[in-house]
């Protein structure tokens, strides 16, 4: 043992010669991880480009650039990009964000690598609610009401998504707030809404039948701008609250009872967090229908890239989550043009089994 | 006194947990907390935490009820290292380490908690392992990368649930080593449960010895490993003598059958 391990202010003087290779270290690492986020992001907004560029009438890059420069030519190409390819394109990136954000924070509060969006019901919550208002209301109205009426759809999904999650989070406080017990109650309550799901499936008439089957598939049918502009807002300040607690969810990961000494107020944070992630989860999944698997990998590509500290992990999953999403939506526009695949077969598609690659190849075991 | 608590009583419904509790330490002293399997040590320690509420009775630091002050502040105070750290999503043992500065950090890490950080890792000699993860280390180590992570807290006290209880001999005595020199350096008080009664003879300064919740004997080592006490507390016929480091016990016979 050398010196005295605690220090008054005036020992850091004397250290800060011998500090230069610890914080050499932890700033070189810390560029690392940024110039990754750099990179990702670059990635995306080239991805978007192509995306932007590529379906059943092409757009050429030359074009593109005139319309970003103001110098608009074709108007039916203007049409497209603006009013079709681009809402859309920004509606896969705000639901990759979402669900990805709701994947990470959720892995994180019950430190369990399993959680996401759907472990803990908040998508078969939306999913029932979704169902509820489109068999409830073509058979009521006799009218498809898909379309017409998309708003009503996403508030029940949302509605039904809260309740989900606020069923499973006061059962699992009425036992205790073991992460297990969340868990659990997140699969008995996802089963419970499946079954109505299924329920109100087999009693509703083909048209519905249509409905609801496209809507629980997911797509980016329905983006509009209107959406977007009621989503934007919402995800910028979530995104911001969530960017606040990365190092109480450092904390927490590190164990509940060393979050609690090191002055996170736990309890609060895990309501703040959940019902935040809810919010944001169950919104994009009312305008999209159910996607899975962006919410449980992103994050788990995002560790393996940068690591578990959340100040980067949580960027990093909004990029991977954006990227990924936007990926499998611009494949399923173009696989099969004109013909368009619900892109949440396609994340399913190529998630597994990506996913599984993943497993079998990365070095580190998080879960033992 | 530094640390007092009285009075403290705790458990769940009417399954009492602990009874009566009273204790009063100074810094600079090694207290540890012995006695059978389900005595309480561990709720004691969680409540000298404040990872448990206070149901009746009161602990007070530096003349200050508890209660009274913000968790953010006493995170500066005091730390606490648990039995068993789950390794979830593991994080690098610098990152670890500057958790620790939590309490101090609001976004940006800054060069004198990295100096912090440096002087704690090349302190505990885990210098080299600054950029491994936690689950890439053996048990002895990752033990010490927890400690490093409190002290990083600058704390008063530091609370450590069974430090050794995973550890290969060698690494047992450098727990303690540290722990026993953060205590005369340093003048911090130190609150640890132990299983291994020879090691606490040796390395406590105090010892509180409990039995179903209740403080049955207290004071020096000497004093309180007893014959006597270890028959009526642990249910053990033991020989116990002075030896150059601490006390020799060699457990005879378990009295009930």
């Amino acid at each position: 043992m050398g010196s005295s391990v605690r220090f008054k202010d005036t020992a850091s003087q004397e250290l800060s010669s011998t500090a230069e290779p610890m914080s050499h270290l932890y700033r070189s690492s810390s560029i690392r991880k940024l110039s990754l986020l750099v990179l990702l992001l670059v990635l995306l907004l080239l991805v978007t480009g192509a995306a932007i560029m590529k379906g059943s009438a092409n757009v050429p890059a030359g074009e593109l650039f005139a319309m970003i420069t103001g110098g608009a030519t074709d108007e039916m190409n203007v049409y497209i990009v603006r009013e079709v390819r681009l809402p859309r394109i920004v509606m896969a990136v705000v639901s990759g964000i979402a669900l990805a954000s709701a994947g990470a924070i959720m892995q994180a509060l019950l430190r369990n690598p399993l959680a996401d969006p759907f472990t803990l019901g908040v998508s078969s919550g939306a999913s029932f609610g979704a169902a509820l208002a489109i068999v409830a209301g073509a058979s009521a109205f006799g009218i498809n009401l898909a379309h017409s009426n998309q708003w009503l759809i996403a508030f029940n999904a949302f509605v039904f998504g809260c309740l989900a999650v606020g069923i499973v989070y006061g059962v699992s406080r009425m036992k205790s707030s073991s992460t297990t017990v969340l868990l659990l109650a997140g699969v008995a309550i996802g089963q419970l809404f499946s079954a109505g799901v299924s329920a109100l499936k087999y009693f509703s008439n083909n048209e519905a039948l249509k409905d609801l089957t496209i809507w629980l598939m997911g797509g980016f049918w329905g983006a509009k701008w209107e959406v977007l502009y009621f989503l934007l807002p919402l995800l910028a300040v979530s995104l911001v609250v969530l960017m606040r607690y990365a190092w109480n969810l450092n904390a927490l990961v590190s164990g509940e009872e060393v979050a609690q000494t090191l002055g996170v107020k736990v309890k609060r944070m895990r309501l703040i967090c959940l019902l935040v992630v809810t919010l944001i989860a169950s919104t994009t999944i009312a305008f999209t229908g159910i996607i899975g698997f962006i919410g449980l990998v992103a994050p788990h590509i995002s560790r393996m890239l940068i690591g578990t500290d959340y100040r980067y992990l949580l960027p990093c999953s909004w990029l991977i989550g954006a990227l990924l999403l936007l990926l499998s939506d611009t494949a399923a526009r173009l696989v099969l043009s004109p013909i368009e695949i619900p892109v949440g077969i396609v994340t399913s598609f190529f998630g597994a089994p990506f996913f599984v690659y993943l497993l079998i190849k990365k070095s580190k075991e998080y879960w033992t | 006194m530094f640390l007092n608590i009285k009075g403290l009583t705790f458990g769940y419904r009417s399954n009492l947990i602990l009874r009566d509790i009273h204790m009063s330490l100074n810094q600079g002293e090694v207290a540890s907390i012995v006695g059978p399997n389900g005595a309480g040590k561990t709720t004691l320690l969680k409540s000298m935490a404040s990872i448990l509420p206070l149901q009746k009775g009161s602990v007070s630091i530096a003349g200050k009820d508890v209660r009274s002050i913000k968790s953010a502040d006493l995170a500066k105070m005091q730390a606490y290292v648990p039995q068993q750290a789950p390794l979830g999503f593991p994080l690098t043992v610098m990152e670890t380490v500057m958790l620790g500065r939590k309490p101090y950090i609001r976004w940006g890490v800054r060069t004198h908690d990295l100096a912090i950080v440096e002087s704690l890792l090349s302190e505990l000699h885990l210098n080299q392992y600054a950029e491994r993860y936690m689950d890439e280390l053996s048990g002895g180590e990752r033990q010490k990368v927890l400690i490093a992570r409190a002290l990083a807290q600058q704390p008063h006290m530091l609370l450590l649930d069974e430090p050794t209880s995973a550890l290969d001999i060698r690494h047992q005595l450098e727990v303690l080593e540290i722990v026993r020199n953060l205590a005369k350096r340093s003048g911090i008080l130190v609150v640890l449960i132990l299983h291994d009664l020879e090691l606490a003879a040796r390395y406590s300064d105090v010892v509180y010895m409990l039995k179903d919740g209740a403080v049955f004997a207290s004071g020096k080592p000497q004093e309180v490993f007893t014959a006597a006490n270890m028959e009526k507390v642990y249910g053990v016929r033991m020989e116990i003598e002075a030896a150059t480091y601490g006390l020799k016990m060699t457990a005879v016979e378990s009295l009930y059958r």
